[in-house]
């Protein structure tokens, strides 16, 4: 079935390029370089695959580049991975058929690689080989004759490396001539496996359209070739599930698995069982067409990696080693970020300071200080520690260490029944749980991935860290010990990572007990090959993290901000607050008179903040939220902040901001020196780190909840973790500060 | 005649068959367990399981039940 080429330079739409590869093959970093910034992404209907689409320039030509997920095969058992090479056989609705398939292949791997490339090479559309990572392969003096390979596979190959940008420039020669070839008479679609299977598989679509003919006349019911070879070799496959289902009636459905059962019987007779079938003939093909390709065949690649993996993985030495990189990097947050941090929060004391000698005493001037600056400058200013922790994660990930933790972890996890798979989706939800959800789709066991994504939140992200910076630069005393390398702020922000993975444990355990019940798992992970990390690729993970950060920051915690503010400033007569204002920037000198002036105003914004609608439903939910032993402008940060953490930073600046309680000593100053009427101070220890277990243990973030929504597409998980977590976060501060007081 | 979880670290064998048709036998094959393929056992995590092996110049990580459905045979 050859599909004829668009030669799209006339045409209107551009053409599509697909890029695919293995795992581990450099692939993103690969499309980071043909499309450059210029990326889109989105979702399939239905489905949880991730659709990514960069412009690209080729030579004369713009293309639309889509990078599909990392796979091993294209033998899909789940609808995701059904879609994935929908997508490539042009059968997904509303998608554009894709013009020109770009496989990128792992040059230290090429024989496993090359397993893919043989199911692309029969879907019958232009192949383009990327030989990647062939830097690696060159310096081990392994050489690849990549004339020959081309030869062989009968597709162009080139040979690239994109983390250090080479072969980019011949790569999109490749592909653009590949897209221009017109070679519409030619078949394509190349045969890998005996030809008696393919004689049996088209034998099997005569038999599906003689069904479906009697129902629809025109045939046109029937998948593509590809996919009725894939309801052939994979018994409860996807491909079979969907086509089985699909059918109109029981009598039709029982008809179509007969027939395809009674074909496999035939198959399996003839050709032995699909499942070695098809495994046996792609390795024997991959084996064949690199005779001659590769210098060195069979020789274990990477001798570094393995005298490296005896130490990281070594049985104490390796655990040691785990512990003291994630001690380092919650170190390492905590220290690099000091000067970052004191240029934002300079700069938006600046600003503030610009707006007040610019206009005077009113709504507009309140609504900007107190509710805008206050609000996006307080969340803004924990920037340098997210992009300092992405940096970190990026690093673990690219240079490889990531899988060998999953490694470790496995055992561990296997006990509370999880797998290592589910380490990277938990340790990516130490910066957020959005991506850390979107993770857990490398699970391919539904019921582990369940219960992953329902342990993921517990994992104290990014949005946490504000909260935590704040109230411990605010009450935990700077104590170092062990002459400076260790301090107790950093210990207890530890102790705050850890109580979400201390809870995840039991978490787990008892969904997979309960609603999550069934047999273990299956286990297989591939540890790559360590290299440097590619500080193309980490800067790129940071840079895009902090953007997502910034712009959460310019919308939602924006619009958090003025609505906060609103409440905090309505109803309320400001007139005698202006007043006040207006003396103090007037008045010369004179200590006493300012000091005099400056208490009235203070008590005067108090009073206005106590009326206005915020004040009224803090002193509402006050009961509800005494015995965690909080007052009530914690209880309406904690409110507010349901959309999303970071919010209570901005709600407590606005509060105090409004209260007149900020003055000179910012958000942490004000958080200190804030009394109840009686002139109790309302932060202890123990109420600063009550706050942090709840937040710590909350689920308060609705973009969470919303990608839980999506990935598990119902509504019930994501209530659920919204409940459980709501509950435990009320539960753990209580006992927090109950306990907490009673030693303190 | 034996399994792959039974070798010793750095024991290298010839793979005689996979057992089972389900994903995960699916899975192994994949990765390039398949039948005539040297596969060598490595070494175990530090907490008994998984187990790292190298097939295909690629390193592996399985558990241990899914190393016994890999039957092998020692090459000396």
């Amino acid at each position: 079935m050859a599909t004829a080429p668009t030669n799209s330079s006339s045409s209107q739409s551009a053409a599509r390029i697909a890029l695919v590869g293995n795992p581990n093959t450099g692939k993103s970093t690969l499309f980071n370089a043909l499309a450059g910034m210029s990326v889109r992404t989105g979702n399939y209907p239905g489905v949880t695959i991730e659709k990514k689409i960069g412009r690209c320039m080729l030579v004369e030509q713009h293309v639309d580049l889509l990078d599909l997920p990392g796979t091993y095969s294209l033998a899909p058992r789940s609808p995701d991975e059904l879609v994935a090479v929908e997508v490539l056989t042009g059968e997904v609705v509303d998608e554009p058929p894709v013009d020109v398939i770009v496989c990128v292949v792992n040059a230290t791997q090429l024989r496993r690689n090359l397993f893919l490339v043989s199911q692309l090479l029969e879907l019958g559309k232009p192949v383009v080989i990327a030989l990647n990572m062939i830097d690696s392969s060159s310096s081990r003096g392994v050489t690849i004759n990549t004339e020959r390979l081309s030869e062989q596979l009968g597709v162009p190959v080139v040979a690239t490396s994109a983390t250090k940008r080479r072969g980019i420039d011949e790569l999109r020669h490749a592909i653009e001539s590949r897209l221009n070839l017109d070679d519409s008479a030619e078949e394509m679609s190349r045969r890998v496996l005996p030809d008696l299977f393919y004689k049996m598989r088209d034998d099997f679509r005569q038999t599906l359209s003689g069904t479906e003919s009697a129902s629809s006349p025109d045939q046109t019911g029937l998948p593509s070739d590809y996919l009725i070879e894939r309801m052939l070799l994979d018994r409860g496959g996807e491909a079979e599930r969907r086509f089985v289902s699909g059918q109109v009636s029981d009598a039709r459905r029982g008809e179509v698995s007969a027939a395809l059962a009674a074909c496999r019987q035939r198959l399996t007779e003839q050709l032995g069982d699909p499942i070695d079938l098809e495994c046996n003939a792609r390795y024997a093909w991959a084996a064949e067409k690199l005779t001659g390709v590769v210098s060195d065949v069979g020789a274990l690649s990477g001798k570094m990696t393995d005298r490296l993996d005896a130490v990281l993985t070594h049985r104490l030495g390796g655990l040691v080693f785990f512990f003291l990189v994630m001690f380092l990097i919650f170190q390492s947050i905590y220290s690099l970020a000091g000067w970052p941090m004191d240029l934002i929060d300079g700069t938006t004391s600046w600003v503030a300071d610009l707006v007040t000698s610019v206009l005077g005493p009113g709504v507009l001037r309140s609504l900007i200080t107190d509710g805008v600056i206050a609000g996006v400058g307080g969340v803004l200013i924990f920037l340098p520690q997210i992009a300092l922790l992405f940096f970190f994660l990026a690093i673990l990930e690219d240079c490889g260490y990531m899988s060998r933790a999953a490694f470790l972890v496995d055992r561990v996890m296997m006990a509370f029944g999880l797998s290592g798979k589910s380490f990277l989706p938990m340790m990516s939800s130490f910066a957020c749980a959005v991506p850390g959800v979107m993770a857990t789709r490398v699970i391919e066991n539904r019921r582990d991935r369940l219960a992953t994504i329902m342990v993921a939140p517990l994992m104290s992200c990014s949005a946490r860290l504000p909260v935590y910076l704040l109230l411990i630069a605010a009450f935990i005393p700077s104590v170092t010990y062990w002459g400076g390398w260790l301090s107790l702020p950093a210990m207890v922000l530890m102790a705050m990572y850890l109580i979400g993975v201390v809870t995840a444990i039991p978490v787990a355990w008892i969904l997979k007990k309960t609603l999550l019940r069934g047999e273990v798992a299956p286990f297989v992970l591939e540890l790559p090959e360590y290299r440097v990390p590619s500080i193309r690729v980490v800067l790129t993970r940071v840079w895009d993290a902090s953007l997502a950060f910034v712009v959460r920051a310019g919308t939602l915690i924006f619009a958090a901000s003025i609505l906060i503010w609103f409440a905090g400033f309505w109803p309320g007569d400001h007139t005698r607050q202006y007043e006040l204002q207006q003396q103090l920037a007037t008045t010369a000198a004179d200590a006493d008179q300012i000091a005099t002036l400056q208490a009235e105003l203070r008590s005067e914004s108090a009073g206005l903040l106590e009326q206005s609608l915020l004040g009224r439903i803090g002193h509402r939910i006050e009961p509800i939220v005494a015995p965690l032993g909080w007052d009530w402008k914690i209880g309406v940060g904690a409110l507010a902040s349901f959309p999303a953490r970071e919010v209570i930073i901005a709600t407590l600046g606005t509060i105090y901001s409004l209260g007149g309680d900020a003055e000179e000593e910012g958000l942490v100053g004000a958080l200190q020196q804030s009394t109840y009427p009686n002139g109790d101070p309302v932060y202890s220890i123990p109420v600063a780190l009550s706050v942090m277990v709840f937040f710590a243990l909350c689920a308060q973030c609705v973009s969470t909840l919303l990608v839980i929504r999506r990935e598990t597409n119902s509504w019930f998980w994501p209530v659920l973790s919204f409940s459980y977590m709501t509950i435990l976060a009320y539960v753990g501060a209580l006992l927090t500060y109950q306990v907490g007081s009673r030693l303190f | 005649m034996t399994t792959l979880d039974q070798l010793q670290p750095g024991d290298k064998a010839q793979i005689v068959r996979i057992d089972g048709v389900d994903g995960i036998a699916a899975r192994l094959r994949e990765m390039g367990f398949v039948a005539g393929e040297l596969v060598q056992y490595v070494r175990r995590a530090p907490l008994g399981d998984p187990v790292k092996c190298a097939i295909h110049g690629c390193r592996v990580a399985v558990r241990s039940g899914e190393a016994q459905r890999v039957f092998v045979e020692p090459q000396h």
